[in-house]
């Protein structure tokens, strides 16, 4: 430590949020009479520009090389008065915040209790801003590129102004198609586009961009690195057609000994695919795939006596040697654009969705009334033997959101509209159906949502306020068993057709793009973002992004909305072709490291590696920190037995002494 | 959180608030076809405390057969019966009974069992059995408790009897409870003897855990719903009959002599069913017998009709003069072609048995429990 610690303190009232609940003017008079305390003031706003003039103002005028800001979590307002004592000459390391707000006046109703502890936090501060060191910020260089993992809309448009701005995109799409959900709706609330007339561009315009390499039937097997230079490596999965030779004439589907055989994904299990197959007709790549889990050659060794699909193909595409393949490339950054699951209406029994055919989801409805769909547009169902349009239909909404009894307790935010949707749908095909909406509430919050609602309405849609608890049947009809709330009269409403609007939930297989990228879930099991109002598209790991349905459930508007932003905000380090390092990182004491390993297993970030060093010509081992991964979190030393690993700020010889200064709270 | 020391409100204590009115209670309540209940009005309405007393003066609180449907389906993890409850609380405590209610609230005080029968006739259902009695110094693996109704009632004892002459025989470690074996208070829960429960739960968790039991056997769901969620200190798990007898069986152990070419449907007791989330056990069971023919009802396991023997409905009459459900539910039967039908709860042969004999169906069908089929089935 070259020269002697003189430290400013101030306390600031945070208008009343401190000021009620602690008395700021007795924490200054306190810490004035503190070791090194030079100044200490209070002050109405000390993120305020006059309270960071303020501060400046007296590191001029009174040396101060040392600050302590008693005010709110370091969360908020740490790289405000880091920049601020900077700016006029200080170290920014050189600076604590005790934390008097959330820890303090939020907690306490009395002042004399709420006065006492801010003291103890400032004296604790005062302690430690003493003994800090001086840090550097260092720079690295970044990738200009991003990795976008899945190609619902949210992954197409993110990669796509990507590359518009000029940089290197990979997509990479676990299905044979981009397209993801959207694909598969028919009509969009509330303008009523047709779903395939907006997605399928986009999706065209994906896949030939220049600067995006579309990784299609792949998925991410490794991440590692940090922001501005992840390493990637994809697997590309085997689709036993040679990309290349693939005309897309669909010869070879028409051929398969199992064609329409295999329920078809697209169309939610109602229209039947071969084993060789185009998702649906505007895939994209045009390019077929061998669902090696249908497929006779692949399943059993033997599909006649040569396969149908390699005597038909022209091209001679079909090849049932190929293997998985793997790339790898470096990205600055990454955009998780996973998106959603369906509820699955079997977890609520009481709708019988197993038990009758006439019973089902709001994603089953979409390719039932779909042009394109099974029936081609045709609301058909079975009545006993014979096929007949319903008459009556019915809706019921929140199926599996907003509801504790299967652990969902968010709404699912576009059932309202696309529940009112597929009801306007019916009412186009269906003119003199009776159709009526179960209902609790009605969300109509987003543009034109209201309107669209009023609309659907007037086409003679009853809306019915309550939930149905039960669905049977009896003879050939589906008795909805529920409440009219607005007259309180149960009711057991025998209709032909139920549609059960289900939820939007966190995708099942979400925990392999968790691990890969250390994400976390919020309680709504969602990625989390790293806050949920000032950071909504990033996430506790720099450099990944969050777009679309992955981070919660959301209509279409929202989603290409946050995708543009994650993609703006993905393109800062690639733009800038450098990121800046936490300075606040461990570094390792090489002359008592130990060399047994231990931090190296309990560094959540995988930050820290065993290196051989020489210790006075002995070849040892020592474990040595990757500064650009670390993220300062203390695990390490925690765990060391040895001392010798030590968070820079945060060293024993640092907090120890800012621990003893808080004596004991009572 | 309040502080169960605290003094609740009647709406903090059910979490009225924590109610969006969306209906699913009503909607799902079996006995609205033929009772003037509306439970989620009920939900809505009792947050006014001044109404409170009102409330619990309308007859239609006596309804509710405590199915439990409405808890089940609530969103918002309420309980909407206890609502009922709760009323039903505050007429016991005024003392304006039915008698047949406060009799058999006051037989559970004194001889531990609703039946107005005597503790020291508990056991003679055993007579003439070679049954294994409890010990507090011998560690057991299946510790059996019997219901009340069960030990007392000649029609349903077949429950027990047969249980032992197939432990005994499977030979398997188990032991039953001696006659100080007392009440669970499903019943007296349910009519809303709030401080009598109180004091059963007390009670009887003390006196079980003096036992070194692997686990507690209950004979009827509704002993088994009431130690599984009212009894949070009882040290050994609690199954039902059902599932040791599909172990038993899995293991081999269980071996049926002849045939029963019987078309059987079986039938759903909320309190296994909805409340214990027990659907498979009693179809394994049944299907394990030669020759028979399960049939399902259309409202089967989750969705099940309640047959009104719960909720102190044993005690209650309903004013009702619609069709009983135990009735609507005999139809459905008779309307499958079924000649059995099957059940695992001594109340559900009650209710449904009456019905079945009320519409003249004594010939053609008939009302069991599994275990008295089994024991008609068990090689002697
Ligand atoms: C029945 C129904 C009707 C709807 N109707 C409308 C409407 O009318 N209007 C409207 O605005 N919104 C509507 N929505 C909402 C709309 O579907 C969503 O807003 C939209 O699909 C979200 O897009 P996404 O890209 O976030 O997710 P998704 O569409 O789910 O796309 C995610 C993509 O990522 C891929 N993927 C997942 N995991 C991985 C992985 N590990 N690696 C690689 N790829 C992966 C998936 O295969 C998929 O292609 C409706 C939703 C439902 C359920
Ligand atoms: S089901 Fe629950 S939330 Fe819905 S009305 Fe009944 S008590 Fe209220
Ligand atoms: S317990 Fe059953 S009978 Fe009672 S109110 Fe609830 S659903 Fe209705």
């Amino acid at each position: 430590m070259t020269e002697k610690p003189k430290v400013g303190v101030y306390v600031c009232h945070c208008g009343i949020n401190i000021s009620s609940t602690v008395d700021v003017d007795a924490v200054a008079e306190f810490a004035q009479k503190l070791p090194d305390v030079k100044v200490a003031r209070t002050y109405s706003y000390m993120c305020s520009d006059p309270g960071q003039v303020l501060i400046k103002k007296d590191i001029e005028e009174e040396g101060l090389n040392r600050i302590v800001v008693a005010s709110c979590s370091p969360r908020m307002h740490e790289p405000t008065f880091r920049k601020a004592i900077a700016e006029a000459g200080v170290n920014p390391y050189f600076l604590e915040m005790a934390n008097i707000r959330e820890q303090c006046s939020w907690v306490h109703e009395e002042i004399e209790e709420g006065t006492a502890k801010a003291k103890k936090l400032v004296s604790a501060s005062i302690a430690k801003v003493r003994l800090l060191e001086a840090l550097e910020t260092k720079e690295v260089e970044a990738e200009p590129a991003a990795l976008v993992i899945g190609a619902g809309i949210a992954g197409i448009q993110a990669a796509l102004d990507i590359a518009d701005a000029g940089f290197q995109v990979y997509l990479v799409e676990k299905t044979p198609s981009v397209g993801g959900r959207m694909a598969q709706l028919d009509k969009t609330f509330p303008t009523l586009d047709c779903s395939a007339c907006i997605l399928t561009p986009k999706m065209v315009d994906a896949a030939n961009h220049p600067n995006i390499e579309l990784l299609s039937y792949s998925e991410v097997e490794e991440v590692n690195g940090f922001i501005g230079n992840f390493d990637v490596r994809v697997r590309k999965k085997a689709r036993y057609v040679d990309f290349d030779k693939c005309t897309g004439c669909g010869d070879c589907a028409s051929e398969c000994r199992v064609k329409d055989r295999i329920p078809s994904e697209f169309d939610q299990g109602m229209g039947k695919r071969s084993a060789i197959y185009l998702p649906f007709p505007q895939a994209v790549p045009a390019k077929y795939t061998i669902d090696a889990g249908h497929c006779l050659y692949l399943t059993r060794g033997k599909c006649g006596k040569t396969p149908k699909c390699q005597e038909v193909c022209g091209a001679g595409a079909i090849n049932f040697e190929q293997e998985d393949e793997f790339v790898e490339f470096k990205v600055g950054a990454v955009i998780v654009a996973t998106g959603f699951d369906p509820f699955d209406a079997s977890r609520k029994p009481e709708y019988g969705y197993d038990d009758y055919p006439n019973v089902i989801t709001g994603m089953e409805m979409e390719r039932l009334v779909s042009a394109s769909g099974p029936t081609g547009g045709k609301i058909k169902i079975f009545n006993g033997e014979e096929e007949i349009e319903p008459k009556e239909v019915a809706l019921i909404k929140c199926v599996g959101s907003r509801d504790s009894s299967v652990g969902n307790e968010y709404c699912s935010r576009v059932c309202c509209m696309y529940v009112a949707k597929q009801a306007h749908l019916i009412r186009d095909k269906l003119p003199d159906a009776n159709i009526r909406i179960y209902y609790m509430d009605v969300r109509a919050f987003g543009k034109g949502f209201e309107e669209f609602y009023d609309r659907v309405r007037r086409e003679n849609v009853r809306y019915i306020r309550g939930n149905p608890s039960e669905i049977f049947k009896r003879g050939n009809k589906l008795v909805v068993k529920a409440e009219d709330t607005l007259n309180s009269r149960p009711l057991e409403d025998e209709v032909d057709l139920v549609v059960l609007g289900v939820g939007l939930e966190p995708r099942a297989d979400m925990r392999g793009v968790m691990d890969l990228l250390r994400l976390s879930q919020s309680p709504d099991r969602f990625f989390l973002e790293a806050h949920p109002k000032l950071r909504p598209v990033d996430t506790a790991t720099d450099g990944v992004f969050l777009a679309g349905c992955a981070q919660g459930p959301k209509d279409i508007p929202d989603t290409v909305a946050q995708a543009k932003a994650a993609a703006a905000s993905a393109m800062i380090p690639l733009a800038r072709g450098k990121v800046t390092i936490n300075a606040q990182v461990a570094v390792v004491n090489e002359a008592t490291c130990r060399g047994c390993a231990y931090c190296v297993n309990i560094c959540p970030y995988t930050a820290i590696e065993m290196v051989t060093v020489n210790r006075f010509g002995n070849e040892v081992e020592v474990a040595r920190v990757n500064e650009a991964l670390c993220k300062g979190c203390g695990s390490c030393s925690a765990a060391c037995l040895s001392d010798s690993i030590q968070p820079k700020s945060f060293r024993d010889s640092q907090i120890l002494p800012q621990i003893a200064a808080l004596g004991v709270m009572r | 959180m309040l502080m169960s020391s605290e003094i609740q409100t009647f709406t903090e204590k059910y979490d009225l608030l924590g109610c969006i009115q969306c209906g699913r209670c009503t909607g799902g309540c079996p006995v609205t076809v033929r009772a003037n209940l509306n439970v989620r009005q009920f939900v809505n309405d009792a947050y006014d405390e001044d109404k409170l007393e009102e409330l619990a003066r309308l007859a239609e609180i006596w309804d509710c057969t405590a199915c439990h449907t409405c808890a089940v389906r609530c969103p918002k993890g309420l309980k909407p019966l206890e609502v009922l409850i709760g009323l039903r609380t505050m007429i016991v405590e005024s003392g304006k009974v039915e008698p047949t209610v406060r009799d058999a609230l006051q037989s559970v005080l004194l001889e531990g069992n609703p039946w107005e029968k005597s503790r020291a006739t508990r056991l003679d259902w055993m007579e003439d059995l070679d049954v294994k009695i409890a010990d507090p110094d011998e560690p057991v693996e299946n510790l059996f408790f019997v219901c009340c109704t069960i030990a007392y009632d000649p029609r349903v004892r077949a429950i027990a009897r047969n249980m032992v002459e197939l432990l005994n025989k499977a030979g398997v470690d188990y032991a039953f409870l001696p006659e100080d074996e007392s009440c669970c208070g499903s019943e007296v829960f349910t009519l809303g003897e709030e401080g009598l429960f109180e004091m059963q739960v007390e009670d009887s968790t003390e006196f079980l855990n003096e036992y070194q039991a692997g686990r507690i056997v209950t004979l009827s769901p509704h002993c088994f719903t009431t130690y599984k969620t009212h009894y949070p200190d009882l040290k050994s798990p609690v199954i039902h009959y059902t599932q040791l007898l599909v172990e038993l069986l899995n293991n081999g152990k269980l071996t049926w002599k002849g045939e029963l070419p019987k078309k059987i449907v079986y039938h759903d007791p909320c309190y296994l069913g909805k409340q214990g989330n027990i659907y498979d056990e009693p179809r394994e069971l049944l299907k394990s017998i030669p020759g028979v023919e399960l049939l399902e009802f259309e409202r089967r396991r989750e969705r099940s009709l309640c047959c009104e023997g719960g909720g102190g409905k044993m005690w209650v009459e309903s004013e009702s003069k619609k069709e009983r459900l135990s009735e609507t539910r005999i139809k459905d039967a008779r309307a499958l072609g079924a000649d059995v039908v099957a059940v695992a709860c001594p109340f559900c042969v009650l209710t449904l048995e009456d019905s079945m004999k009320g519409l003249g169906l004594e010939e053609e069908m008939r009302v069991v429990e599994i275990m008295e089929l089994l024991g008609e089935l068990m090689e002697k």
